[in-house]
């Protein structure tokens, strides 16, 4: 029986509720707040891990960012991943969707291909939502998105997903290799195994491999003109911090007849 | 940096905007992105001081022309219609290599899609393919006065940040647009428009995608409900009075994630960053705290009554009515002075509501 081959592509992104527009910059002060693999992302990680106890097989988990990404990117390990893989090189960075896809999609080259590779619906700081399709097309393989299950038929090499649309699902079915999407809160991410926690976080030892591959754009072979801001079409012209909605904070008073009363004209006058 | 197929000089002066289209009806965003559409084009074209910006729509199906007359009636100039069996469903592959097949005869300066599913689907893939930038789920967009670039606004971190994003040397420039930030127009049929018709060259060995079952229920959309009704861990899973506010007042009922992930509710009324994002006229928050989860899902609400037994609950930071009670007592005691005053008039005629006026009228 063969086995399951998957990479999940994770990003470790700021806590949202803690980046804020510096008002004197205009910059994004991301380095006072603190990082987690973005939630979505673990569900796409849930879903690999699912398919990984009941096919066996392997899971690599990919990611590009910093360095100081790697220690989010342990909690991989310890939750059941076999290896994990950050691309960091300063030459990688400011990439928009079309630079991130095709660094993404040199790596799993490098990694000798994947029957799946595994993608979160989007990520909470850029929201884009763009990444699993524009992936698909770098690797010139079939996608199926939004999915809440998925079942793999390893004889055929065939996938069948169910995707949920507004109001609705759709069962598809593609030839392996596929990137899936996972739709956001499909499934609720394992913790992590505290038999390997251990060893997953344990310190990199000098000159023996770390538990996390660094690979940079060398290493990928990448196309200078294709990574980070050089490869990316898009820029941002401005920035800043979204209009929070004034609010009038009026507490109602009064019996519990007059609040009723009180809300009733509320809700009657804005209708 | 690589190239786009086509060049800013090899464009045309086209803005072409993707008319998704279900079981014969254009998608709310398509006509949203019709009317949008139109605006810039004829900011464009003022500006230049000539006419020669158009509006065009891009429609793939089996028997769509009259989605085409719609489109025109809602503002485009001109709408490329492929008609093929292949195209009676969505599938991702014959969806782009068609689309790919317009773009690349056409040559739009300017390319929006709905950031639906099939459309974010669509958008990804496309703009790699033709080598060319993306601007996802924007929520806003305007055009550059002195050199006609396309300026499109995206919020990252749960709508907490705001970023213009541009782009100069590629082409088409494409943005995908979330549903409901801008408004449709009404139709006028006595608009005229050229179709063009697209011979789309397409075989089964093309589509890898295979529907196996497709199943669409009484879906619920949260993102234009006029009023929302939501209710947080405090309602214990009560939500049936949540229900009867709501059916009085032409609203739909939400949740925050705790009641959703108990089962009390269904996770397609989670309201929130991994939730829906909506903009109701009212709405009424029962037993929330207000977690900035749940918050950035009604930031765009008009007013927000909140009700919660907790003075210090943060949610009355968002709200601009505040009341301190148990929402069990509350809500019912509104319920019954909505009652006694009759239904509003918008509502007028849902379910049994002429009946019900008649009779707290008489």
């Amino acid at each position: 029986m063969p086995e399951l081959r998957s990479v999940v592509c994770v990003k470790v992104v700021p806590k949202p509720e803690e980046v804020r527009v510096d008002p004197q910059t205009n910059l994004l002060d991301r380095l006072n707040a603190r990082s987690e693999i973005n939630p979505p992302d673990m569900n796409a990680l849930e879903m690999a891990l699912g398919l990984k106890d009941r096919y066996g097989g392997s899971i690599y988990l990919l990611s590009m960012g910093p360095v100081a990404c790697e220690p989010y990117l342990r909690t991989g390990l310890a939750m059941g991943c076999e290896h994990i893989y950050l691309l960091s090189d300063r030459a990688f960075a400011g990439a928009d969707t079309l630079a991130t896809t095709y660094t993404l999609a040199q790596a799993i080259r490098k990694l000798g291909g994947a029957d799946l590779v595994f993608c979160g619906e989007e990520s909470s700081d850029g929201a884009t939502g763009q990444v699993p399709s524009g992936l698909a097309e770098w690797l010139g393989i079939a996608q199926l998105t939004l999915l809440s299950q998925v079942e793999v038929d390893l004889e055929r090499r065939r996938a069948r997903g169910r995707r949920e649309i507004k109001g609705g699902f759709e069962m598809l079915e593609v030839p392996l290799p596929c990137v899936v999407s996972v739709k956001t809160a499909a499934n609720e991410p394992r913790f992590m195994d505290y038999r390997i926690k251990d060893w997953a976080f344990e310190a990199r030892v000098e000159g023996k491999p770390g538990r996390v591959t660094v690979w940079n754009a060398s290493d990928l072979q990448a196309d200078p003109d294709c990574i980070g801001l050089n490869g990316s079409p898009t820029w941002v012209s401005g920035l800043g911090q979204a209009p929070s909605r004034l609010r009038k904070h009026i507490f109602l008073q009064g019996s519990q007849a007059e609040i009723a009363s009180r809300l009733a004209d509320l809700i009657q006058e804005d209708l | 940096m690589v190239a786009s197929l086509y060049s800013p000089e090899q464009e045309s002066p086209l803005l072409l905007v993707y008319l998704e289209q279900d079981q014969g009806q254009l998608e709310g965003v398509s006509l949203e992105l019709l009317a949008k559409g139109r605006e810039l084009v004829d900011d464009m074209n003022r500006h230049r001081g000539a006419g020669d910006w158009q509006l065009a729509g891009l429609l793939l199906g089996e028997g769509a022309r009259s989605q085409a007359e719609t489109a025109i009636a809602h503002g485009a100039d001109r709408v490329y219609l492929a008609e093929h069996p292949l195209l009676g469903y969505f599938t991702i592959e014959a969806f782009c290599h068609v689309s790919y097949q317009v773009i690349m005869q056409a040559r739009p300066g300017i390319f929006l899609l709905g950031a639906t599913p099939n459309g974010r689907d669509m958008a990804g893939r496309l703009a790699v393919r033709l080598r060319t930038g993306l601007n996802a789920d924007c929520t806003g967009l305007q055009v550059e006065q002195e050199n006609g670039l396309l300026v499109s606004e995206v919020s990252g971190f749960g709508g907490g940040v705001l970023a213009m994003i541009q782009m100069r040397q590629h082409r088409p420039q494409m943005a995908t647009v979330r549903p409901g930030v801008f408004a449709a127009h009404e139709p006028d049929s006595f608009r005229s428009g050229e179709i063009v018709t697209v011979e789309a060259a397409l075989n089964p060995e093309m589509i890898h995608t295979h529907l196996v079952e497709r199943v669409i229920g009484q879906g619920v959309d949260l993102r234009k409900v006029p009023v929302l009704v939501a209710g947080g861990r405090g309602m214990h899973g009560d939500f049936a009075v949540l229900h009867k506010l709501a059916d009085l007042v032409g609203g739909d009922v939400g949740a925050t994630r705790p009641p959703v992930d108990e089962g009390h509710i269904e996770r397609e009324r989670q309201i929130g960053q991994t939730g829906v994002v909506c903009s109701p006229k009212i709405a009424v928050c029962c037993g929330i705290s207000g977690a900035f989860h749940f918050v950035v899902g009604i930031e765009k609400a008009g007013t927000v009554i909140a009700i919660n037994s907790d003075p210090q609950a943060t949610i009355f930071e968002a709200a601009d009515y505040c009341i301190v009670g148990d929402a069990h007592q509350v809500i019912p005691a509104l319920i019954e002075e909505l009652e006694k005053r009759g239904r509003p008039a918008s509502v007028r005629g849902s379910s049994s509501g002429n009946a019900v006026q008649e009779k707290a009228y008489a």
